[in-house]
């Protein structure tokens, strides 16, 4: 039996599908999830797909991150269940403390839109292991509230223990401390970045490569080694 | 009923990009002399029965936990009337 990996749908997200097919295509089972569901329908592992969850009132992620099914997942990944957010699913995991800092507005105030490219700083994360440390990739990057931040003893911390995963390369498009575009947890298991791996894992489409491909591969080589 | 204000402001040493374009804007409009905008936001809660300390607890508590986020926003509750 292969691995079955949830993707979370929010009324407001918009690359369920996207992330669901890039499942599909590394090699898994794409499960659908409904946000007031607390029931994860024995999923591995799960994934926060991008998009404006609860139409981002209050502050992005902030709504979300009470739902029915974050209970559940955020109790699930404190016992190691792999959890990958995406965009705003990154800023999903923030507003739950699964991981620290905060995501703010853009600090030029635009959406932004643009093939973006990233250096993968912590090839040891349940998402990344595919990848070698220092890969550059070019994965699609969308957002409006991109800007990580956090103090700098987090951030210092989060430098000091490698776990600052993804890396902005050539230009920083939201002001993100530290060129930061993606953090993970200190157990590797929760990883958050703002750009889109589910939109450039097939040729014909987004970036026309496939190198964000290397996250659903990374944690169905993972599951189904465990 | 009374009414409790909970006040969020971005933490001082947080970029505030929205404050900065607005505090732009005024010398274009005309008015001088402002050196700095910060923006922040205001919720107006209207609660039902008297705010005694264990209503304003739960306020502090849900401020706390939802219309802050603390690693990035400071806040106050007031109580109006």
């Amino acid at each position: 039996m292969t691995a079955r990996i949830g993707v979370v749908t929010f009324p407001g997200t918009l690359d369920d599908q996207d992330a669901l097919r890039a499942v599909r295509l590394a090699g898994a089972e794409p499960v659908s999830l409904w946000h007031r569901d607390k029931d994860l329908k024995q999923v591995d592992a799960v994934v926060l797909a991008g998009g404006f969850s609860y139409g981002d009132y209050l502050r992005a992620g902030a709504i979300s991150r009470f739902s029915p099914v974050m209970e559940t997942v955020i109790d699930q990944a404190r016992s190691g269940m792999p959890v990958l957010g995406i965009c705003n699913g990154f800023q999903i995991l923030t507003e739950a403390h699964l991981l620290p800092g905060a995501m703010l507005r853009n600090n030029h105030l635009h959406f932004i839109c643009r093939d973006q490219k990233l250096r993968v700083e912590n090839a040891e994360t349940a998402w990344t292991a595919d990848y070698e440390q220092g890969r550059e990739i070019s994965v699609p990057l969308k957002n409006m509230d991109g800007r990580y931040v956090a103090d700098e003893r987090v951030l210092d911390e989060l430098e000091a223990e490698g776990r600052v995963a993804f890396r902005y390369l050539d230009v920083n498009p939201n002001g993100s401390l530290r060129d930061i575009a993606g953090i993970t947890n200190a157990e590797g298991n929760v990883v958050g970045l703002m750009p889109h791996p589910e939109h450039a894992v097939e040729p014909l489409i987004g970036t026309g490569g496939t190198d964000g491909l290397g996250f659903f591969t990374s944690i169905l080589r993972r599951l189904v080694a465990a | 009923m009374a009414r409790v204000v909970v006040d969020v402001m971005l933490k001082p040493e947080i970029l505030d990009p929205q404050g900065q374009a607005v505090q732009r804007a005024l010398p274009r409009l005309g008015f001088e002399g402002i050196a700095d905008v910060r923006q922040g936001k205001r919720f107006e809660l209207e609660v039902d029965g008297p705010v005694d300390d264990a209503a304003l607890a739960r306020i502090h508590e849900m401020a706390e936990t939802f219309l802050a986020n603390t690693v990035i926003e400071d806040f106050v509750v007031k109580v109006e009337s």
